[in-house]
C-alpha cells in the first residue's frame, strides 16, 4: 500500500497544488499563478490602505469629527418668556395671560390635506381670512410644521374637535398664551394694548422674532414694554438633516416678565368711569402727598383685547371718524384751554412777583378797556371791589386781567411751568401731549407780534394757553401739598414699591406757603362760601369740605353782537361749539389728601356739569381712601356711597 | 482505510451512473465555508439596513433579505452549471449585455446624475453591471484557448482588446466614469493575469497619461465637480462637499467603539446621504466603531481572497480567469466604495456589495459568486484549452 493512507495522499497532492507556482505541462498556469499572487498583494495593500486611513479618521481625528456630529444633532432654540402681569394698587389683574387653545394641522400625518380642512370647517366654521393663510402656510412650509387652523378656541370648539377627532387625522390643539384684559374699556387707554412685532421690531431685539411674542403698542404695555417682556429661554432639541425635532435635550426656562403694580385703584376707576357716565369727558385722581395717579379715565373707550387678534378695517376706520376720539388718553393727549382753574397760578404769579398782595382790590364794572379794546368779565355788572380772595371765590375776570397787565405774560409762564402747566410730565405713558402757556418769545418765534391783549386773556386762561387734565390735577396737586410731585402710574415692579411713593421724596415747590393757602382759601370759598361760583361741589360727608375751582373754556370767539344781544345762552349752541366744562379740586380742604380734576367736552360750564361731577369723584375717592388702604375697601362702601344718590 | 477506500469508489460510481447523484456530489463540492462568508457579509448589510430605517425591518431590510434569498438560489444554481455550458453561454450574454447597453443610453432612467437602469417588468437592470460579469466570461472563454505561444502573437490580443474597449466606450457614454474605469480595470487583470508578455504591458501603458489628459477635457461638469469638491470638500460644505463631510464626520464620531448599534447620529438623524445604498458603510463605521469597520474589511479581504485562491487552485485556464474576474470585479466594488464613503475619491454611485440595499447590484453579485463557486466546483475538470479556434 505504499505505507500513508489514501486520504493523506489526496491532502499532499492538494497542498502542491495550491500553490502551482510553476506549471511544467502549462507554463501560463505558473504566469497565471504568480500574477495573481501580486494581483492579491495590491487587493491586501488597497484594502489594508484604507483600513488604515479609516483608523486615522475614526480614532486620530475622532474628537474632531465627534464635535462636529454633535453640532450636527444638536439645535438651541429659544423660548418665549411670559410677558409680566399688570396689576392694580391692590393686585386685582388688569392684564393677564390666557390660555390659548389653537387648533393645528400636521400635514404629514394625513394623507388627505384638502379633506381634513373641509371636515374640520365643517365643526368649526372658517372664514375666507383663515382659508387663505392656511393654504399659503401649506404651500411655504415643510411637511411637520403644523399650521394653525384656528386660535381662541372656545371650551365648546375644543370638545367638538375632540368627539371627531377619529375623522380629523392630524389635527391637534395645543396651548399658547394670548393677552387678557379682563377690565376691558375701564382701563384701555392706561394699560394700552400688545400687537404682533412687526418687522422692524424684530430687527431690533431676536426675542421678538419667537412665535407668541407681543410688542405693547399704547400704553403701559408700550412705556413698560422691555419690564414686560422678560428674558427668553432657551430648549436644546436633537434634530435631524432637515431639521425635524427628534428629542428635546435640555431645557432651560426664560424668566417671566416682570409684574407690574400701577397706583391705579381699579374700583374707583370703575365708579369714576360710572358718574361720567356717556359723557365725552376726562378725570383724573391723584394722591397730593407723592403723585399716585389713583384714577384715569378718558371716555369713550375702546375694547384693548381686539388688537391681540387683528382689528378689522371698519373698526378702525369706525374709531379715527369718531368725534369723540375713543382711542385717544384725553387726560394726558386731550388739550384744552384751561379757563378759569388757570386763575390760581396767575395769582400765584402774581404774588410772587411781589407786584400784588392778597389784599390789594381791583374794582371790576363788568369790564376791563385797554388800549380801545374792551375785555368783558363774565358777569355783565361785575363785581365790585375785589381782593384775591374774592376774586378766586367769585372768578372775576377783570381782577385777573388787571394783575396779569400788570406782571407780564413771562411770569405767569414761568409759575405755570412750575405749577406742572404747559410742562411734559414724568407720567409713564407714550403719546402725551405737553400743551402750551404762550410768551411773547413763542408768539415771535412763529413770527407774530405778541400783544397786550394776549396778555389779558391769559390771564383768565384763555387765547394760546392749552393744558392738559393730567397738568391741572398735577398743578393741584402742588397748589394742595406746595410739593413738586410728578403724577405716575408705576407703584411696585415685581412687590417692590417705588421710591416715589414715599411723599418725604419729593422736593419742595419752593413757594411761600402763605402765598400757597391764600390761594386754597380761595378755592374753599369757590365752593362753600355763600356766593361762590361752584356750590354744587360742596361735600356733603360729615367734617370733610374741598377746595376747588371752576372753569369753562370756550372753543369759539363770542362776538360782541351775540353777548350785547342779551340772548347769548352756550346752551343752545351746537354740541361742538360749547364750551369745555372743567372743575379742579383737593380734599380734604384742611389737610389736603386728593386731587382731582375733570373736564367734560363741550359740557357748556364748569360750575354746572364739572362741579357735581368732580364732587362725586372726589366723594368716593374720600370714602375708599386709596392712600391709607393696603387692601381694596369691602362692597358696603359702594352701597354707603350709593346712599347719596 | 479500505473502507474510505471502497466508500470513494462506490461514490465515483454512482456520480457516473446518475446525473441526480452527481448533482449531490457538486452540491457537496461547493465551498460551504465561502458561502458562510457570503451570508454573513448579507447579514451584516441586513443588521445595518435594520438600523438605517430607523430600527425596523422595512423599507429596507426585509426586502433586501428576500432578494439575498433569491439571489442565493440563482448562486447555487450557477455553480451547477459545466464550464463548457458557461463558455457556450459566454457569447451570448455578452451579446446580450452589449444590446442592454445601448437601449439604457437610449431609453433607460437616469438618477442621481449618473446611474442609469432599465426597467423590465419592475426590475431594475442596470446593463453595466451585468456587463461586467459578462465581460469577465466572454474573455476568459476568448483566453482559455490562448495557450503561451498565442498570447506573444498581438493580433490575437486585439479581439479582446475590443471586447473590453466597446462596453467600456458605451458605459462612459452613459456617462458613468466609476463603472468604466471598474470594467477597464478588470479587463486589464484579466489581461495581465492570463499571461500578457511585459512588453505588451509597457507599450500599453505608456499612453495612460496622455489619454486620462484628454480623458478630462471630456468630462461632463457634474463629473469636474465631483473632482473638485473632493479635493476641496470644505469650500461647498452643503452642496457637492456635503456627501463627504457628512459622511466623514459619521465615520469619525465612532471612534473606536462606535456610538452603538441603532444610535449613530448620523445616521439615524439623517445626516448622511444615500445612508442605505453607497454610504452603509459610514453607519456600520459609526454605530459600531473602527472595531466593526475593521471587522467588515477583514471579511471583505477574506472574500476577496477566497475567491482569488479559488482561481489559483483551479485546473483549468478558464475557470482562473472566470475566478479571479469576479474577484477582481468584487474588489473594485469594495475599493470604488470605502474610498468614497472615506473621501479619498470623488463620490461615485458605487454600492458595498452584499451589504447596500439595492436589487441589481444583489442579483448581479450573487450571479458573480455563482460563477466564482462553478469554477471551484469544477476546478479538477480538465478542459481542451490547447488552441484551436476559441469557443
Amino acid at each position: 500500500m505504499g505505507g500513508a493512507p489514501m486520504w493523506l495522499k489526496r491532502r499532499k497532492r492538494d497542498n502542491r497544488r495550491l500553490m502551482p507556482i510553476r506549471d511544467q505541462k502549462d507554463p501560463a498556469r505558473g504566469i497565471f499563478t504568480r500574477r495573481a499572487l501580486l494581483c492579491m498583494a495590491v487587493q491586501v495593500g488597497a484594502l489594508g490602505e484604507l483600513a488604515r486611513r479609516l483608523y486615522h479618521i475614526q480614532i486620530n481625528d475622532g474628537d474632531h469629527y465627534a464635535r462636529m456630529a454633535a453640532n450636527n444633532r444638536v439645535s438651541k432654540r429659544l423660548l418665549a418668556p411670559p410677558r409680566g402681569r399688570i396689576v392694580d394698587r391692590y393686585g386685582i389683574a388688569l392684564a393677564n395671560n390666557k390660555e390659548n387653545w389653537r387648533a393645528l394641522l400636521m400635514p404629514e400625518e394625513t394623507t388627505d390635506v384638502p379633506g381634513t380642512i373641509e371636515r374640520f370647517s365643517a365643526l368649526i366654521p372658517l372664514d375666507e381670512r383663515d382659508r387663505n393663510r392656511i393654504a399659503r402656510e401649506l404651500r411655504h412650509q415643510r411637511r411637520f410644521v403644523p399650521v394653525m387652523l384656528r386660535d381662541f378656541l372656545s371650551w365648546d370648539e375644543m370638545a367638538r374637535i375632540e368627539l371627531n377627532a377619529p375623522s380629523l387625522p392630524g389635527v391637534l390643539i395645543d396651548v399658547g398664551t394670548r393677552r387678557v384684559y379682563p377690565e376691558g374699556e375701564l382701563l384701555a387707554h392706561i394699560i394700552g394694548y400688545v400687537a404682533p412685532p412687526n418687522e422692524s421690531d424684530v430687527a431690533h431685539s431676536t426675542l421678538l422674532a419667537l412665535p407668541g411674542m407681543r410688542v405693547g403698542r399704547a400704553g403701559i404695555e408700550q412705556n413698560q414694554d422691555e419690564k414686560l417682556r422678560g428674558t427668553a429661554g432657551s430648549v436644546e432639541m436633537e434634530v435631524n438633516a432637515v431639521g425635524r425635532v427628534i428629542s428635546e435635550l435640555n431645557r432651560e426656562e426664560g424668566v417671566p416678565g416682570e409684574e407690574i403694580s400701577l397706583t391705579i385703584d381699579r374700583g374707583l376707576q370703575q365708579r369714576v368711569l360710572n358718574h361720567i357716565g356717556d359723557q365725552t369727558a376726562s378725570a383724573v385722581v391723584m394722591d397730593c402727598h407723592n403723585g399716585e395717579v389713583l384714577a384715569m379715565v378718558s371716555t369713550p373707550s375702546f375694547d384693548p383685547s381686539l388688537f391681540d387678534s387683528g382689528v378689522s378695517h371698519a373698526q378702525w376706520i369706525e374709531w379715527t371718524n369718531n368725534q369723540h376720539t375713543p382711542l385717544i388718553n384725553k387726560a394726558v393727549a386731550g388739550v384744552y384751554p384751561p379757563g378759569s382753574t388757570f386763575k390760581p397760578a396767575v395769582a400765584m404769579a402774581a404774588l410772587e412777583s411781589g407786584f400784588v398782595s392778597p389784599t390789594d382790590r381791583v374794582f371790576c364794572p363788568g369790564h376791563l378797556d385797554v388800549g380801545g379794546t374792551r375785555f368783558h368779565c363774565w358777569s355783565r355788572w361785575g363785581h365790585g371791589s375785589v381782593d384775591l380772595h374774592l376774586a378766586l371765590k367769585y372768578s372775576c375776570d377783570v381782577y385777573f386781567y388787571e394783575i396779569a397787565r400788570r406782571i407780564g405774560m413771562d411770569r405767569i409762564a414761568q409759575t405755570a411751568h412750575r405749577m406742572g402747566l404747559g410742562v411734559p410730565l414724568d407720567i409713564e405713558l407714550p403719546h402725551t401731549r405737553t400743551g402750551l402757556i404762550p410768551t411773547p418769545a413763542w408768539r415771535q418765534a412763529h413770527h407774530h407780534h405778541w400783544n397786550g391783549g394776549d396778555t389779558i386773556v391769559s390771564g383768565i386762561g384763555q387765547g394760546f394757553i392749552q393744558v392738559t387734565p393730567l397738568q391741572l390735577a398735577t398743578y393741584t396737586a402742588r397748589m394742595a401739598t406746595g410739593r413738586a410731585v410728578q403724577p405716575h402710574l408705576m407703584r411696585a415692579i415685581n412687590g417692590e414699591i417705588s421710591p416715589m411713593a414715599n411723599a418725604e421724596n419729593w422736593p419742595s415747590l419752593n413757594m411761600p406757603e402763605k402765598y400757597l393757602e391764600a390761594l386754597r382759601a380761595g378755592m374753599f370759598a369757590v365752593v362753600n362760601e355763600p356766593h361762590g361760583t361752584a356750590p354744587k361741589a360742596q361735600l356733603d360727608l360729615p367734617g370733610i369740605t374741598m377746595a376747588g375751582k371752576t372753569g369753562s373754556a370756550q372753543v369759539r370767539h363770542v362776538s360782541r353782537a351775540l353777548r350785547e344781544g342779551g340772548h347769548f345762552n352756550s346752551a343752545n349752541l351746537p354740541w361742538e361749539y360749547r364750551p369745555h366744562a372743567l372743575f379742579i379740586c383737593f380734599a380734604p380742604y384742611d389737610a389736603p389728601r386728593y386731587a382731582v380734576s375733570v373736564v367734560i367736552e363741550h359740557g357748556n360750564t364748569g360750575a354746572d356739569a364739572a362741579a357735581p361731577l368732580a364732587r362725586d369723584i372726589m366723594r368716593d375717592t374720600l370714602l375708599r381712601d386709596p392712600a391709607n388702604h393696603t387692601t381694596p375697601p369691602p362692597e358696603s362702601v359702594a352701597t354707603v356711597d350709593d346712599s347719596f344718590e | 482505510m479500505t473502507v474510505l477506500n471502497n466508500r470513494i469508489r462506490f461514490h465515483k460510481r454512482l456520480l457516473r451512473a446518475e446525473p441526480s447523484f452527481r448533482l449531490m456530489a457538486k452540491l457537496w463540492r461547493i465551498s460551504w465555508l465561502y458561502v458562510l462568508l457570503i451570508c454573513a457579509l448579507a447579514g451584516i448589510g441586513y443588521v445595518t439596513l435594520y438600523s438605517a430605517a430607523g430600527g425596523v425591518p422595512y423599507p429596507f431590510a426585509a426586502p433586501q433579505a428576500a432578494r439575498f434569498a433569491v439571489g442565493l438560489v440563482l448562486m447555487v444554481t450557477v455553480a451547477m452549471l459545466p464550464p463548457r455550458v458557461l463558455m457556450r453561454a459566454s457569447w451570448g450574454m455578452y451579446a446580450l449585455s452589449l444590446v442592454l447597453l445601448v437601449a439604457v443610453l437610449h431609453m433607460g432612467h437616469v438618477g442621481k446624475g449618473a446611474e442609469r437602469w432599465l426597467m423590465v417588468g419592475g426590475l431594475q437592470i442596470q446593463p453595466s453591471e451585468f456587463a461586467k460579469i459578462a465581460l469577465v466570461t466572454v474573455l476568459a472563454t476568448w483566453f482559455s484557448r490562448m495557450d503561451h505561444a498565442r498570447m506573444g502573437n498581438p493580433l490575437w490580443l486585439v479581439p479582446p482588446a475590443f471586447m473590453v474597449l466597446v462596453p467600456v466606450a458605451l458605459v462612459l457614454k452613459e456617462p458613468n466614469l466609476g463603472t468604466a474605469v471598474i470594467i477597464g480595470g478588470i479587463g486589464a487583470s484579466l489581461f495581465f493575469t492570463a499571461g500578457m508578455r511585459l512588453w505588451q504591458i509597457i507599450l500599453l501603458v505608456l499612453p495612460v497619461p496622455s489619454l486620462v489628459q484628454f480623458a478630462y477635457g471630456h468630462l461632463h461638469d457634474y463629473q469636474k465637480a465631483r473632482i473638485t469638491t473632493f479635493l476641496h470638500p470644505e469650500s461647498d460644505p452643503l452642496g457637492a462637499g456635503y456627501n463627504i463631510i457628512q459622511s466623514k464626520i459619521a465615520l469619525g464620531s465612532g471612534g473606536m467603539w462606535g456610538q452603538g448599534y441603532l444610535h449613530g447620529s448620523q445616521g439615524q438623524l439623517n445626516f448622511l446621504p444615500e445612508k442605505q445604498t453607497d454610504f452603509i458603510f459610514t453607519m456600520i463605521a459609526e454605530e459600531w466603531g473602527f472595531i466593526g469597520a475593521a471587522a467588515v474589511i477583514a471579511l471583505l479581504v477574506l472574500l476577496i481572497m477566497g475567491g482569488m485562491i479559488m482561481a489559483i487552485r483551479c485546473r483549468n485556464r478558464f475557470g482562473r480567469l472566470i475566478a479571479l474576474g469576479i474577484s477582481m470585479n468584487f474588489f473594485f466594488y469594495c475599493l470604488v466604495n470605502l474610498s468614497m464613503v472615506m473621501g479619498a475619491i470623488p463620490v461615485g454611485g458605487v454600492p458595498l456589495p452584499l451589504v447596500s440595499y439595492g436589487g441589481s447590484a444583489m442579483l448581479n453579485v450573487m450571479l458573480g459568486f455563482g460563477l466564482l463557486l462553478s469554477t471551484w466546483v469544477h476546478r479538477d475538470t480538465r478542459l481542451d484549452e490547447s488552441g484551436g479556434s476559441p469557443a
